[in-house]
C-alpha cells in the first residue's frame, strides 16, 4: 500500500508571527518589551538626527540653537579641521589622496590572491611609500610638509599602517625568538613580550614620547612621531608574537620534519613551511588584532598628537560651535565605526570561509 | 686544528651571550645616560623622594590626602583609586554584559537583535572617543542651581549626587564589607565539599547566613548613624552650592560610565560564547529529566557556561584594570595619572616609571592569580562542557 505524506499547510503570516513572537506569555512580554524599547530609540534617534536637525550652513551658529535635533551644520563648517587638522589649506587635496592610497592598500590585502609574503609586503611598502610621498612633498613639484603639520584623519591612518608595518615584522622575529631552542634566548624574548602585555599601552606611549629621550643620545632621539609610533609597533607585536606563535604551534611537527628530511634549511623551513601554514592558522586572530589596534591608535591623543580625536576636540572646541560637541563626536564615531565594522565584518567572513574548508 | 666555531655547543652558547648581552647593554646605556642626563638637571637619583612632600593635590581619594603627604602615600592614593575605578567599572560591565548576552542567546528575534545592536556600536568605537563623550556630556550638564532632579538624585556639571545614609565613614566601609559577604557567603557554603547535608538542608543554612551577614550589615549602620539626623541624607541646595549627599566627581562617573558600557560589550560576547559552548545535549538531557525551564538554566546552562567564561572573562577582567588608565584624558588621578604628574613635579622619571611597572605588573599577576584559584576550584574534572 502507498503512504501519501501530505505537507500540513504552511502558517500564514499571522500565524508565522504568533509563533516566533508570542509563544508563551513570557515571550509575549518580552518581545513587547525589546519592540517598545527599539521603537522609542529609534524615533528619538531619528527625530534628533534626521526630523529636527540643521544641516544647511547658512543659518550659521544661531539656527542651529534654536532647534530642537542636531546640528550637523558644525560638520559643514569644520569638516576639513577633523579630516586634514592643521595640513596647508591648499594642500589638503594631498591629504585625502593619501587617505585614500591607504584604504586602497587595505582592501587590496584583503583579497586572497595576493597573500603572499612578497605580495602583501610589496602593496604595504608601495602604498606607505605612496602615502608618506604624498604627505611629506618635496619630490615631484609637491611643496615640502614637515609632520607637525599632519594632523586628521591622515595622521590617524599613518600611524596605524607604520604600527603594522614595523610591528608585523617584529612579531614574526619575537615569535620566532621565544620559539628557539635555546633557553636564554627565548626566556629572555618571553620576558620582554610578558612585560610589554602587562604594562597599558598608554603607559607605554607616554614613556616613549616623554621619558625616552632621557635615556637616548642625542643623534638616537629622532622626532617624537616617529618614537610614538615605534612603542605603540612594540606593544602591537607583542600581542601580535603570541597570536603568530599560536599559529605555528598548530603546525604538525611531521611537516618540520618532512622539510629537515628534504634538507631544508632554517631559513628555508621558516619562511617555506611554517610560517605560510602558522600565518594561515592566525588569520582571524590577527584581523582581530588589527582592528584593536586600529582604535588603540586614537590613545595618541594623550601624548598630544592632533590626530582625528584631537582634531575633533579643536573643531567644537572655539567659539561659536561650543554648544555642539554630541554632533562632532557622533561625526567621528562613524568615521571609526566604518573602519572597524567593515574590517571586523570581514574577520568574520575569513572565519566562516576558513571553517569550511577545514571540512 | 678545528676552530671552536665550528662546535655547535659553543656556538649556541655564543650566541645566547650575544643575545642576552645586547639586550642588556642596550638597557644599561639607556640608564646610564638617563641618569646623566638627569644629574645635569640637578635631579639626584635614587628613592628618597618618596618621603618628600608633593606640593600638589589630587581631585579624587578614598584616603585623606593633603599637598603635605609624601609621594609614597600618593602612590598608595593612585593604585587604590585604580583599583576602586577598576572594580566598579568591572561591576558594572559585568551586570550590563551579562544581561545583553543574555539577550543575545535568548530565543526571541528582537532581543537578539537589540544585544547585537548594542554590541556592533559600542565595540566598533575606541573607548577614549567614549570617555570623551560621556565627560562632554556630564560637564555640559547644567548648574547646581538648575540641575536635573530625579528621586532624590542631582544631576549636575559639578558630579552627580546620590542620597546616602547618615553614618560615619569606617562604619559605611564595615557594612560594605558585610553585604559583600551577605552575597559570597551563600556561594561559598553551596559547594559541596564543605557542607555534606543534601541540598534541601544546604539551602536553610546558605539563607540564614546571608541573612546573618544582613542583619549584622544593618546593626553596623544603626550604631554607625550620626546622632540627630536623618536616616538618609538628601543632596539639596543651600546658597550656591550642593550640601548632603555623596558627591561622584564628573571624572569618576565618566569613566565608570565608559567602562561599564565598553567593557559591557566584550563581555557580551564572553557570556554569548560560553553558553554556546554548553552542549544542547546536556540541555536536552536536563529537559527529558523533567526540569522547568527556569531550572535548566540555573542547574545546567549558567554552571557550565561559567565554566567556560572564566579564564577569557580573567583576561578582559586584566584588559577592563588598565584601562582605567584613561582617566589621564579627563583628569582623574589615577595610578598611571600619580606616576604621569611625579615625573612633571619631581623629575624622578626612572624611578618613577619604574614603580609604574611594578605597580601594575603586581595588580595583574593578583588578578590572575585570584582567577586561577577560582578556576582551579570550580574546574570540571572530566571534559563535561561537549555535547
Amino acid at each position: 500500500m502507498e503512504m501519501v505524506v501530505v505537507a500540513p499547510p504552511a502558517p500564514g503570516r499571522l500565524e508565522d508571527l504568533r509563533r516566533r513572537f508570542f509563544a508563551t506569555p513570557l515571550q509575549a512580554v518580552v518581545s513587547l518589551a525589546c519592540l517598545t524599547i527599539m521603537v522609542f530609540l529609534l524615533w528619538k534617534l531619528l527625530n534628533w538626527a534626521v526630523f529636527s536637525a540643521v544641516f544647511t550652513i547658512s543659518g550659521g551658529p544661531e539656527a542651529c540653537q534654536a532647534a530642537a535635533g542636531a546640528c550637523w551644520s558644525v560638520i559643514a563648517a569644520r569638516w576639513r579641521i577633523i579630516f586634514f587638522g592643521l595640513y596647508p589649506y591648499e594642500e589638503q587635496w594631498r591629504s585625502a589622496l593619501a587617505c585614500v592610497a591607504v584604504v586602497v592598500m587595505t582592501v587590496l590585502s584583503c583579497i586572497p590572491a595576493f597573500w603572499t609574503g612578497r605580495r602583501i609586503a610589496l602593496i604595504w611598502g608601495a602604498g606607505t611609500g605612496l602615502f608618506y610621498m604624498l604627505m611629506k612633498g618635496g619630490v615631484l613639484g609637491l611643496a615640502h610638509v614637515g609632520e607637525e603639520a599632519w594632523g586628521g584623519l591622515a595622521l590617524t591612518l599613518f600611524i596605524f599602517v607604520t604600527t603594522c608595518l614595523i610591528g608585523f615584522p617584529l612579531a614574526i622575529c619575537l615569535a620566532l625568538l621565544r620559539r628557539s631552542e635555546l633557553p636564554w634566548i627565548s626566556r629572555t624574548t618571553g620576558l620582554i613580550i610578558d612585560g610589554v602585555r602587562s604594562l597599558p599601552l598608554i603607559s607605554i606611549l607616554f614613556t616613549f614620547a616623554v621619558v625616552l629621550p632621557f635615556a637616548l643620545p642625542q643623534w638616537l632621539q629622532g622626532d617624537k612621531l616617529y618614537r610614538v609610533i615605534l612603542g605603540s609597533a612594540l606593544f602591537f607585536s607583542a600581542y601580535q608574537a603570541e597570536i603568530v606563535r599560536g599559529g605555528m604551534q598548530g603546525v604538525a611537527t611531521g611537516q618540520e620534519e618532512a622539510a629537515m628530511a628534504l634538507g631544508m634549511r632554517y631559513w628555508q623551513r621558516i619562511s617555506r613551511i611554517l610560517l605560510p601554514q602558522a600565518m594561515r592558522n592566525a588569520m582571524p586572530a590577527t584581523i582581530n588584532q588589527f582592528v584593536i589596534s586600529f582604535k588603540e591608535t586614537s590613545l595618541v591623543v594623550i601624548v598630544g598628537f592632533f590626530e582625528i580625536l584631537a582634531s575633533g576636540n579643536a573643531a567644537y572646541g572655539t567659539g561659536e560651535w561650543r554648544f555642539a560637541y554630541v554632533e562632532v563626536y557622533a561625526f567621528i564615531a562613524f568615521i571609526y565605526f566604518i573602519f572597524v565594522f567593515s574590517l571586523s565584518r570581514y574577520g568574520a567572513f575569513l572565519e566562516r570561509r576558513m571553517s569550511v574548508s577545514e571540512r | 686544528m678545528v676552530s671552536p666555531l665550528r662546535n655547535q655547543k659553543v656556538r649556541n652558547a655564543l650566541l645566547q651571550v650575544l643575545y642576552v648581552g645586547s639586550i642588556a647593554a642596550m638597557v644599561l646605556a639607556g640608564v646610564v645616560i638617563a641618569r646623566r642626563n638627569l644629574a645635569d638637571q640637578g635631579i639626584t637619583s635614587g628613592f628618597d623622594f618618596l618621603f618628600k612632600s608633593t606640593g600638589w593635590d589630587v581631585n579624587f581619594s578614598l584616603l585623606p590626602a593633603t599637598a603635605n603627604d609624601p609621594y609614597w602615600w600618593y602612590f598608595l592614593i593612585g593604585i587604590i583609586n585604580t583599583l576602586f575605578l577598576g572594580s566598579v567599572g568591572l561591576i558594572l560591565a559585568t551586570i550590563v554584559g551579562t544581561i545583553v548576552g543574555l539577550a543575545r542567546t535568548s530565543s526571541n528575534d528582537l532581543a537578539r537583535l537589540l544585544g547585537r545592536t548594542y554590541v556592533d556600536i559600542f565595540r566598533n568605537i575606541p573607548l577614549i572617543l567614549q570617555v570623551f563623550f560621556w565627560y562632554a556630556i556630564i560637564t555640559h550638564l547644567p548648574t547646581p542651581r538648575s540641575a536635573h532632579e530625579a528621586w532624590g538624585f542631582l544631576l549636575t556639571s559639578r558630579g552627580l549626587y546620590i542620597p546616602f545614609p547618615n553614618v560615619g565613614s569606617a562604619a559605611f566601609a564595615a557594612a560594605t564589607v558585610a553585604v559583600i559577604a551577605a552575597i559570597l557567603l551563600p556561594a561559598w557554603l553551596g559547594r559541596t565539599s564543605r557542607l555534606a547535608q543534601p541540598i534541601g538542608q544546604r539551602r536553610t543554612i546558605q539563607f540564614a547566613a546571608a541573612a546573618a551577614a544582613l542583619v549584622c550589615a544593618a546593626i553596623i549602620l544603626a550604631i554607625g548613624r550620626l546622632p540627630d539626623t536623618p536616616l538618609l541624607d538628601f543632596p539639596a541646595l543651600q546658597g550656591l552650592n550642593l550640601r548632603g549627599g555623596l558627591r561622584i566627581p564628573p571624572e569618576f562617573a565618566t569613566l565608570a560610565i565608559a567602562i561599564a558600557i565598553y567593557g559591557g560589550s566584550y563581555i557580551a560576547e564572553i557570556v554569548r560564547g560560553g553558553f554556546k559552548a554548553v552542549g544542547t545535549g546536556q540541555v536536552e538531557a536536563a529537559l527529558s529529566l523533567g526540569l522547568s525551564p527556569w531550572r535548566v538554566f540555573t542547574l545546567v546552562r549558567l554552571p557550565l557556561a561559567l565554566r567556560a567564561m572564566l579564564p577569557i572573562l580573567a583576561n578582559q577582567y586584566v584588559w577592563l584594570m588598565k584601562a582605567t588608565t584613561m582617566g589621564i584624558a579627563v583628569g582623574f588621578t589615577d595610578f598611571f595619572m600619580i606616576v604621569a604628574l611625579t615625573i612633571n613635579h619631581s623629575g624622578q622619571t626612572l624611578e618613577a616609571i619604574g614603580i609604574l611597572m611594578a605597580g601594575f605588573l603586581a595588580i595583574n599577576l593578583s588578578l590572575a592569580a585570584v582567577f586561577n584559584r577560582i578556576n582551579k576550584a570550580i574546574a570540571l574534572k572530566s571534559n563535561q562542557l561537549r555535547s
